[in-house]
């Protein structure tokens, strides 16, 4: 009875997922090849003023990290400090033509993740907008069920 | 004895590839089904506010609990010792693995972030039965899976007991830990009773063997091996004993409910004036669930006829899902009682009975992880050797008087 | 992880810093349109944003029934506006997200009328809590019962526990949200005390439009406190806790009823 695990026909079938696997890798890696070099962040100067909360390059790298520990700390603790905020995000890197971060690939958030294919999952129960500009619509008159994808 | 020898389905036939294709379509429509949701959200079900989990719940859970029950034959092989059932065991453990397997993708596939599984499994709150649960789901996998390897590799055979007894164990605790999701909300006079748990327990013996036997002589006939009515005698008539314990529970149950002056209200909603849910419950668990495949299963002569004896486990299927139909979504729709003493009215449904009708794609989802199930069984008995090339009554106990 | 021990031996002093800053803060933001009502329950508990919540305060809410006017639901109105909530269809839809409601009651034996709000309890034992697999309901320090959204899977199971119909699943995709209210599909939420305005030292939507209509039916404040409203009226007068047979001590209580 030995043997239950390997029989021939499982082999088969291993070695043809395993090679329509690969193909389809390398189909991928090639068609992402031909793309454009890097992703349009506009950063509107007279808005977020000349740096951010902290250097350029740890932002790219970390911003994530600062927004997870201060989203845990916001929601269990109560802490509510502005600097690494996302309604502090928001505030500076806010769109000037229609103060949303998200959008289009020109907005500050998207663009970057729709490069990286990064999901964002912030902004299905966050507001993209600026506070003064979210509150100046009335919300419980905003229609349901529109898909922002 | 005579040797067993266990052997892959040949599945080439037209009749294979069939039944693989029609399953495969249904696994696919709840897919597709679970996605529709997922995109527009619960909105497109029937599941609202107030009746929170609907039909994918009647069904995961159905699946899950029928999971536990269907590693009943393996059990009885391995922790009872009772040779005649050792040929069946290998299947046992398959068709509580795929079970489970299609209860619990039901059940992910409900969520409102199905996205966030990862979650779930990353963040635990020790106290939440739902949580054990999932420790539970996972343990139950491994059990059963070293548990068919015990069984299957000759060289592991001697551990073969001790798995047994082992994924036995655990299939208690993991029933008893379903039937406590339920038990364990105080908040509703539909649940927040003990007996949940055992109850559970009982009909998940039920369910799982009921259809167990459906799946053995469908494999049998389909694929023309050999399948004696001894084996199946002893099956049916357990399954009866079965059958009587579930109802003596619900009768139990409901007893002591109709003892306890302030659980009335909801009796006389399940027992009398519920509409569907007393439907369900006196036609669907009781009569077509209970006592019809109890007259015929009690009976040694109408259970030696094939044809009445699958009747009889589909009617306990159907009665399965009548009840969880009535436990799950009957026991939300009864009101909750925030005020005792008073009339309660308010814009979010306080005092009324709650509606819910379920919509298709919540039954493409239930029926879809049946489907699934099903896959699992029909491919796994076609690459692994868990069927016995026969299971004529010679082959398996040559001194069985059937 | 709150570290009892540091808070008990910083807590006088860190109390007397809160309100030197809020003082100097106030005076600053003299300006402010703040309920006189307001900045007195301001001046004993705001906190800095960069302190955490502690168990010293549990914040709770005493609804007098006698004075809830039957038919008002200014209370409901103000919540729904201040979290970003449609209001309820007309005819209402179960599928309806429902912070607070108007309950309409009848005494089944006299007859007798009342009427009261009711909302997430915030219990100190809450069975929403007991049951959340992944702990995504939780229990803040001061006693605010909340729903992590960012670790809610939308399993429903809390839903099924609450012995209020406290809680809502989100049935739609939601745009627009309030920038303090995050909300969205997929998810549990409730009412969350306000704890956006709480946090800055305010009180709760429904507390304030209470007030506005002239009812003065519910307070909101400490129960810790003993020299608050709140603490003062539930150890001088009767009240009741909605099912108080469950044993759970919600930091929501009732009298007149």
């Amino acid at each position: 009875m030995m043997g239950w695990l390997a029989s021939k026909r499982m082999g088969k079938w291993a070695a043809s997922i395993f090679a329509v696997l690969c193909l389809s890798i390398g189909a991928y890696a090639a068609s992402g090849a031909a793309e454009k070099p890097g992703p349009t962040i506009i950063i509107d100067k007279s808005r977020a003023g000349d740096r951010c909360v902290e250097d350029t390059a740890f932002m790219r790298k970390n911003h994530m990290k600062l927004l997870l520990h201060q989203r845990d700390e916001t929601m269990h603790k109560g802490i509510r400090t502005e600097k690494y905020s996302l309604k502090n995000c928001i505030n500076c890197h806010a769109s000037t033509k229609d103060n949303s971060v998200i959008g289009s690939d020109e907005h500050f958030c998207q663009s970057c993740h729709t490069y990286a294919a990064v999901k964002l999952d912030c902004w299905e129960c966050h507001a993209t907008k600026l506070k003064s500009v979210a509150s100046a619509t009335p919300a419980p008159t905003a229609s349901v069920g529109d898909e922002k994808k | 004895m005579a040797s067993i020898t266990f052997r892959e389905i040949e599945g080439t036939s037209p009749r294979y590839w069939f039944l693989a294709g029609l399953i495969g379509l249904f696994a696919a429509l709840g897919l597709g089904a679970a996605y529709y949701m997922e995109h527009h959200g619960h909105i497109v079900t029937g599941m609202n506010n107030s009746v929170v989990w609907g039909m994918p719940h009647v069904f995961a859970v159905f699946l899950i609990v029928a999971a536990s029950g269907a590693l009943n034959v393996a059990s009885i092989a391995s922790v009872f010792g009772k040779v005649m059932y050792k040929p069946l065991a290998p299947l046992s453990g398959l068709l509580a693995i795929a079970l489970l397997g299609g209860g619990l993708t039901v059940l992910m596939l409900d969520l409102g972030r199905p996205d966030r599984l990862i979650v779930a499994m990353t963040y635990y709150n020790f106290k939440s039965v739902f949580a054990w649960n999932v420790a539970l789901y996972t343990g139950f996998f491994t059990i059963v899976a070293v548990y068919l390897w015990t069984m299957m590799e000759r060289r592991m055979n001697v551990y073969s007991k001790a798995a047994g007894m082992a994924a036995f164990v655990w299939r208690l605790i993991l029933t008893t830990g379903t039937g406590s999701i339920f038990g364990f909300l105080v908040a509703r006079d539909a649940y927040n009773s003990a007996l949940l748990a055992p109850m559970f327990v009982i009909l998940s013996f039920a369910y799982g063997l009921a259809i167990y036997l459906l799946v053995v002589i469908a494999a049998y006939t389909w694929s023309g091996r050999p399948l004696g009515d001894a084996v199946l005698n002893r099956l049916g008539r357990l399954l009866s004993v079965f059958v009587a314990a579930a109802l003596y529970f619900a009768f139990v149950f409901h007893l002591t409910n109709l003892y306890f002056t302030k659980q009335h209200e909801v009796e006389k909603f399940i027992l009398l004036n519920g509409g569907i849910y007393t439907t369900l419950f006196w036609l669907g668990q009781i009569i077509i669930g209970g006592i019809v495949p109890m007259l015929i299963l009690f009976n040694p002569k109408l259970r030696a006829a094939r044809g009445l004896l699958v009747a009889a486990c589909l009617t306990i299927i159907i009665g399965g899902l009548s009840q969880m139909y009535v436990t799950i979504i009957g026991g939300q729709a009864f009101p909750l009682d925030i005020f005792p003493g008073w009339q309660a009215r308010s814009a979010f449904f306080d005092g009324v009975v709650h509606q819910y009708t379920p919509s298709l794609p919540e039954i493409m989802l239930g029926v879809g992880g049946v489907a699934i199930a099903l896959t699992i069984v029909i491919f796994g008995i076609k690459v692994l050797r868990f069927l016995p090339e026969s299971l004529a009554d010679s082959a398996v106990d040559p001194h069985a008087k059937a | 992880m709150n570290h009892p021990h540091q808070d008990q031996k910083n807590s006088s002093p860190a109390v007397d810093e809160h309100r030197r800053n809020f003082i100097g803060g106030s005076a600053a933001l003299a300006g402010i349109t703040l309920a006189p009502s307001v900045m007195v329950y301001g001046l004993a508990h705001s906190k800095p944003n960069d302190e955490p919540v502690t168990n010293k305060v549990r914040w709770g809410l005493l609804i007098d029934a006698s004075k809830c006017a039957e038919g008002c639901t200014d209370c409901v109105t103000a919540c729904f506006t201040e979290n970003g909530i449609h209001l309820p269809s007309i005819p209402p839809k179960e599928t309806d997200p429902q912070w607070i409601r108007k309950v309409e009651l009848k005494d089944t034996r006299t007859a007798r009328t009342q009427s009261l709000p009711v909302m997430c309890q915030h219990c100190e034992e809450p069975p929403c809590v007991d049951v959340c697999p992944t702990g995504a309901s939780f229990k803040r320090a001061d006693g605010i019962v909340l729903v992590d959204k960012h670790i809610c899977i939308g399993c429903r199971y809390c839903v099924m526990a609450c012995p209020y119909k406290a809680r809502s699943f989100i049935h739609e995709a939601l745009t627009d949200q309030n920038p303090d209210v995050p909300r969205g599909k997929g998810v549990v939420e409730s009412c969350t005390l306000c704890v956006h305005r709480v946090d800055r030292g305010e009180q709760p939507a429904c507390v304030e439009a209470c007030s506005a209509a002239g009812h003065e039916a519910i307070i909101f404040g400490d129960l810790n406190d003993a020299n608050s409203e709140i603490a003062k009226r539930v150890t001088t007068r009767a009240s009741v806790q909605l099912r108080a047979d469950l044993a759970l001590n919600p930091g929501i209580r009732y009298e007149g009823f």
